[in-house]
């Protein structure tokens, strides 16, 4: 009775064609944009960003690693942001969510509501920023780009709080602290590879958000552009085509100066760049993506 | 046996505050860093009342009551804020779920295997950072050299369009540039649900000859409502709130655009970082938490009505 009748063939045949549709709309901006990146700046300046431009050129790319300090700065600075985030963000929200599991523990409700109230109300930006920058004083640095709003948030410890306490299971953690194990043993050597599926999501949501994040350095870093990621070196290029080459400190080569660089092609090769590791790890990063929405199910 | 016994009786007898200490050093370094990053700026909201002055600070700044609200809402940006943040947030709620829920239905029907590649082909923008957004948007919408100008408008033999300086075309890209990058999210929480139905219903109504279309009609729309509902009261939930990047980033800070562009948060941003206008900019800040801390608790209070288990608290 697998017997497809005419309607169904319709059917899918018309579910088939939105979603290339679909499909195409998020490959063809991706296509264009690295089109671009490989076209000849004279061309591009001439006909404008086009999917087959007359003249390829890989000019952009040499520029940029040619006279790119500043990005391969920014690159190593969004490396370095992204490693240490996610493993602080992990470090702070994992402990927290798994002690606010565990039953009977003293003050657990004003804890919870104090993690909890966070998701509620925010002083908003003002008053944070002031914090930051007047009380804390990690304005024009590092810490700027890693402390502000990304190393956890009430959401992710209350979603991983709901994981521990559903999914594993409490006799298995009473058992283990009556064999001698401490307190702390049992969290690493069984809570956590029992809620590996929480931890490489809340992992991942860390890792793409300080991949992704624009804002910090926008905000705080006013003195600093050694300090930019590659998000707000790329957004200071799309305001000011200039800046790369204003700001290149050792122009080493004298034919590459502020006259040869190629300001319409670099843009897209910048983006290109910037989106790279996204695109190399998207298929280990989709998976577990969709599955961590799942997870969080309708809250997320 | 005198393990489980053991078990039974820790479980009943209450243990010495001693045994949570381990706990507790668990939990601090959350528990700081949300007293930095959340608790600490609080009583920086009292500067809403205030007419700052750097020299004195916080705190020794002069007290004006509520006059910064009244000139914040007296000034034509208030509306104008308020207007596009609740705009555009029920054209995305509207837009958003009516393709995700579209979407999620025709995935789940799809037999071949190729259904895997269009889901994470459409969960891909959800990824990219905003500035990366800009950029492709910028490729299509630049005046000298995007691709609609040059090549579409050209060919058409129509005259170029200046993008980034007509309001009128804006709320359409901004819904569509929105709906593009979260399609495929939200698509996966219904997809979910859609897969966890009862296949029985489907087969029954297959047998009772049921074409396609009358069994989303039938089955798969009346059992994704409750679905769609909370996902809605928890977007209205965030209706006063908008994503700043979006708003702020693919129209590129374009002044010209500012009618149809700004919302609390873009507001917000200007205000303290561009004109130093902390007074206004902390108020417009407080207007939106105090009403989104309202609208939360309503929408909670809802949600928790029709289904327990989904509501945040």
């Amino acid at each position: 009775m697998t017997m497809l009748t005419k309607e169904d063939r319709i059917y899918q045949c018309v579910s088939h064609v939105v979603m290339m549709i679909l499909s195409l709309n998020v490959i063809i901006p991706m296509a264009l944009l690295v089109i671009s990146s490989f076209t000849d700046n004279d061309t591009l300046i001439r006909n404008g960003y086009a999917f087959f431009p007359e003249n390829l050129s890989i000019y952009a790319y040499q520029y940029i690693f040619r006279t790119g300090n500043a990005v391969l700065r920014a690159y190593g600075v969004s490396l370095l942001l992204t490693a240490v985030g996610t493993a602080l963000s992990l470090a702070v929200t994992i402990p927290l969510a798994y002690a606010l599991s565990r039953p009977g523990l003293p003050a657990k409700r004003l804890l919870t509501f104090y993690v909890f109230f966070t998701v509620l109300f925010n002083g908003s930006l003002v008053p944070t920023y002031m914090n930051y920058t007047n009380v804390i004083g990690i304005k024009n640095s590092f810490w700027a780009l890693l402390i502000p709003g990304l190393v956890t948030n009430g959401f992710y410890i209350l979603l991983a709080k709901s994981y521990f306490s559903a999914s594993v299971p409490g006799e298995i953690l009473e058992a283990a602290e009556i064999d001698g194990a401490s307190a702390c043993q049992t969290f690493l050597r069984i809570a956590i590879p029992l809620a590996k599926p929480i931890v490489t999501t809340v992992g991942l949501f860390a890792a793409i958000g300080y991949w992704n994040d624009w804002q910090n350095g926008y905000i705080y870093l006013t003195k600093r552009a050694d300090l930019y990621s590659i998000q707000n070196l790329l957004n200071r290029m799309i305001q000011n085509i200039q800046y790369l080459s204003q700001n290149v400190s050792n122009i080493r080569d004298a034919d590459v100066g502020l006259a040869a660089i190629p300001s319409v092609s670099i843009r897209m090769a910048m983006a290109v760049v910037g989106i790279l590791p996204i695109l190399v790890l998207y298929p280990f990063l989709q998976s577990n993506f969709a599955k961590g929405i799942t997870l969080g199910g309708v809250k997320g | 046996m005198s393990m489980a016994k053991q078990t039974a009786g820790s479980r009943k007898g209450k243990k010495p505050l001693r045994h949570f200490i381990p706990f507790y050093l668990m939990a601090l370094p959350g528990i700081v860093y949300l007293f930095i990053n959340n608790y600490m700026p609080l009583p920086g909201i009292v500067l809403a009342f205030k007419k700052y002055n750097a020299r004195l600070g916080i705190w020794g700044s002069h007290w004006v009551g509520f006059s910064n609200f009244k000139f914040l809402f007296a000034t034509n940006d208030a509306f104008v804020i308020t207007r596009n943040t609740l705009g555009y947030n029920l054209a995305f709620i509207v837009v958003n779920t009516v393709f995700a829920v579209g979407v999620a239905i025709l995935l789940a029907d799809m037999r071949h295997r190729i259904k895997r590649f269009y889901q994470s082909v459409i969960l891909l923008p959800y990824m990219i950072s905003m500035v990366i957004v800009s950029y492709l948007v910028f490729a299509f919408l630049s005046t000298e050299n995007g691709f609609i100008n040059n090549s579409v408008l050209l060919h058409l033999g129509m005259e170029p369009v200046a993008w980034y300086m007509e309001p009128a075309f804006w709320p359409l890209i901004l819904i569509l540039v929105n709906l593009w990058k979260v399609l495929g999210y939200n698509c996966i929480v219904y997809l979910s649900a859609i897969l966890s139905f009862d296949k029985g219903y489907y087969e029954a109504a297959a047998m009772d000859g049921a074409t396609k279309w009358q069994q989303i009609r039938m089955i798969t729309l009346p059992l994704l409502k409750p679905v769609v509902t909370m996902m809605t009261l928890l977007a209205i939930g965030r209706i006063f709130y908008s994503d700043f990047g979006l708003f702020y980033q693919v129209p590129q800070n374009s002044g010209a655009l500012f009618s149809v562009t700004n919302t609390i948060d873009t507001y917000v941003y200007r205000g303290l970082l561009e004109l130093g206008d902390f007074t206004l900019s902390a108020a417009a800040g407080l207007y939106q938490s105090v009403v989104g801390f309202i609208l939360v608790l309503v929408t909670n209070l809802l949600v928790r009505k029709l289904d327990p288990a989904s509501s945040l608290f």
